[in-house]
């Protein structure tokens, strides 16, 4: 389980998270949504260790990861896609996919110039696991093109393909269908259905209301860096408060 | 044979120089498939240059182990260098690079034992032609094999987008740091190679211009592999000798091939995806 308890963050005088608690379960669904500038994204660099809290603790399975570069959560267990996708263009969607498996390769030093049996080895598994995975996301045809080459739909896929990798216990999704066409979409909660019924934990933020209830077991609400709701989709969709704050609001909800 | 024997007497100097500097082409190419801009290779290879001839001169080190001398120098000024300025990216890596060269540039003028700015003369000239062969190819290997490996597509994605990278579990200043020290081996052994090629170093060598010099062979012959810096670095050290002809007008046509490279071939002159499909071979994908 991830537990976040009492999270703060301020920007000099401005604060953006003020006492934020909830847990998130390394298995099924979850979704954090909230208004635009409500603080979602700064939640997710906060537990990556791209920010550091000025309050509160973050841990995964008891083991706290405050301090933590971003390198060492990952390899703790959590991966994540980003908003405005990030996938290396200039590398084929194989390579994009092997980055994600750097930790995992083990060979010694010394393995890529002596050609030993280690590295072709561990370089051959990894290549046909990046290959599945791939296969995962429908794009092991497309392996050796280059990453730039793919359309937003299919980048977004690579950059699940890559993130899972890592072997994640917990998925980190910042707004997987923001700017995607209703066809697109759809192809994506699938794939997002697809990872989490092979047992990997997904935790998402987004700001679809539709999406959100129709993919999510439990949501948090987050506006103004405070939690305002918890609870399961119906329990949320019901909340006066959330519907005051985020439904409620036509204009606001349906802007991008 | 005797016009061979000529034309190796008349020409030796100027084909170790291109040897020499493309394996300091490699060594910024090296930096900068990571992502770093660093303009302190000048000073690695004076760092290399003065170390090995003072070994040479004052201690009688032989020459291998002058060799090796000549490329842990300067990796021990980078590791100590690069750990404060690696956080730094972009110009901002540049200036300080550009600023350490200078330091070490003025350093080596200023001390008893370089000589000063009368550099140092009578090296020996115990370089031979298969030294250079051999190590620039031993670079070559090891790069290539690199490249190919775990470490290189690290390198590759850290230049792409350093957080992507990160969240991928790559350590971004650990691998930084590798380059930019395995760089200043690179450059520290060439500059070694070097002064025990021309008998006599002077602070001059290893300055500014140099520094840019360097810059340029990769950026003329490409950066997307190794071989780009090496023809880069071949083409620019033999253009001003082929322009002989031209006199004075020599630097103005010399600055003249370089633009018209950067404005119609902005991956450089080597590019082997272009190349491919000059020759009607289409894109090879992969």
């Amino acid at each position: 389980m991830l537990s976040i308890r009492k999270l703060g963050k301020h920007f000099g005088g401005l604060t953006v998270l003020e006492d934020v608690s909830f847990d998130v379960p390394l298995g099924g669904i979850f979704g954090l949504i909230g208004p635009n500038g409500a603080g979602k994204t700064t939640v997710f660099n906060l537990i990556t260790g791209l920010l550091k809290p000025s309050t509160g603790t973050i841990s995964l399975e008891g083991r706290d990861l405050a301090g933590l570069a971003p390198h060492q959560v990952t390899r703790l267990g959590i991966a994540r896609t980003f908003q405005n996708i990030r996938i290396f263009k200039e590398m084929t969607l194989l390579e994009n996919v092997l980055v994600g498996m750097h930790d995992k390769l083990g060979y010694g030093a010394l393995g890529p110039f002596l050609i030993s049996r280690a590295f072709r080895s561990a370089e051959a598994q990894g290549r046909e696991w990046a290959l599945e995975l791939l296969s995962w996301v429908r794009l092991e045809h497309r392996a050796g093109m280059l990453a730039d080459n793919l359309s937003y739909g299919d980048q977004r896929k690579l950059e699940f393909a890559r993130a899972l990798a890592t072997q994640p216990r917990l998925l980190l999704l910042d707004e997987p269908v923001a700017g995607m066409n209703p066809a697109e979409k759809t192809v994506l909660m699938e794939e997002i259905q697809n990872i989490s019924q092979r047992g990997f934990g997904v935790f998402l933020i987004e700001h679809d209301m539709r999406f959100v209830m129709g993919l999510c077991e439990r949501i948090v609400v987050l506006n103004f860096g405070r939690i305002i709701a918890e609870g399961s989709p119906e329990e949320v969709r019901n909340n006066p408060e959330v519907i005051e704050a985020y439904l409620g609001r036509e204009d606001d909800g349906a802007s991008v | 044979m005797e016009w061979l024997a000529n034309f190796w007497a008349t020409y030796s100097t100027l084909i170790y120089s291109i040897g020499v500097y493309a394996l300091v082409a490699l060594s910024i190419w090296l930096t900068l498939a990571c992502g770093l801009l660093s303009l302190a290779n000048a000073a690695f290879m004076g760092i290399g240059a003065y170390v090995s001839a003072l070994l040479s001169l004052q201690a009688g080190w032989p020459f291998w182990a002058v060799l090796v001398a000549a490329g842990l120098a300067p990796a021990g000024v980078a590791l100590i260098i690069g750990i404060p300025t690696l956080r730094l990216s972009g110009v901002y890596l540049a200036m300080a690079t550009l600023a350490f060269g200078e330091v070490v540039r003025i350093i080596i003028l200023n001390l008893e034992i370089t000589g000063g700015p009368e550099g140092l003369n009578g090296i020996p000239q115990s370089t031979r032609g298969w030294h250079i062969v051999a190590i620039l190819g031993l670079a070559v290997y090891g790069l290539a094999r690199m490249r190919r490996s775990r470490t290189g597509r690290a390198f590759e994605a850290i230049r792409e987008d350093e957080v992507a990278a990160s969240l991928m579990g790559i350590d971004v200043k650990r691998h930084k740091l590798f380059a930019f020290v395995l760089g200043a081996v690179l450059a520290g052994v060439a500059g070694g190679l070097n002064a025990h090629a021309t008998f006599f170093i002077s602070p001059r060598e290893y300055g500014f211009e140099n520094a840019v010099d360097i810059l340029t062979m990769v950026v003329f012959g490409g950066i997307g592999g190794l071989v780009g810096p090496m023809v880069g670095a071949g083409i620019l050290t033999l253009l001003p000798e082929l322009l002989r002809f031209l006199h004075e007008f020599r630097g103005i046509f010399n600055g003249l091939v370089l633009i018209l490279v950067v404005l119609f071939l902005p991956k450089g002159i080597w590019e082997p995806r272009r190349i491919r499909a000059l020759f009607g071979l289409g894109p090879k994908e992969g």
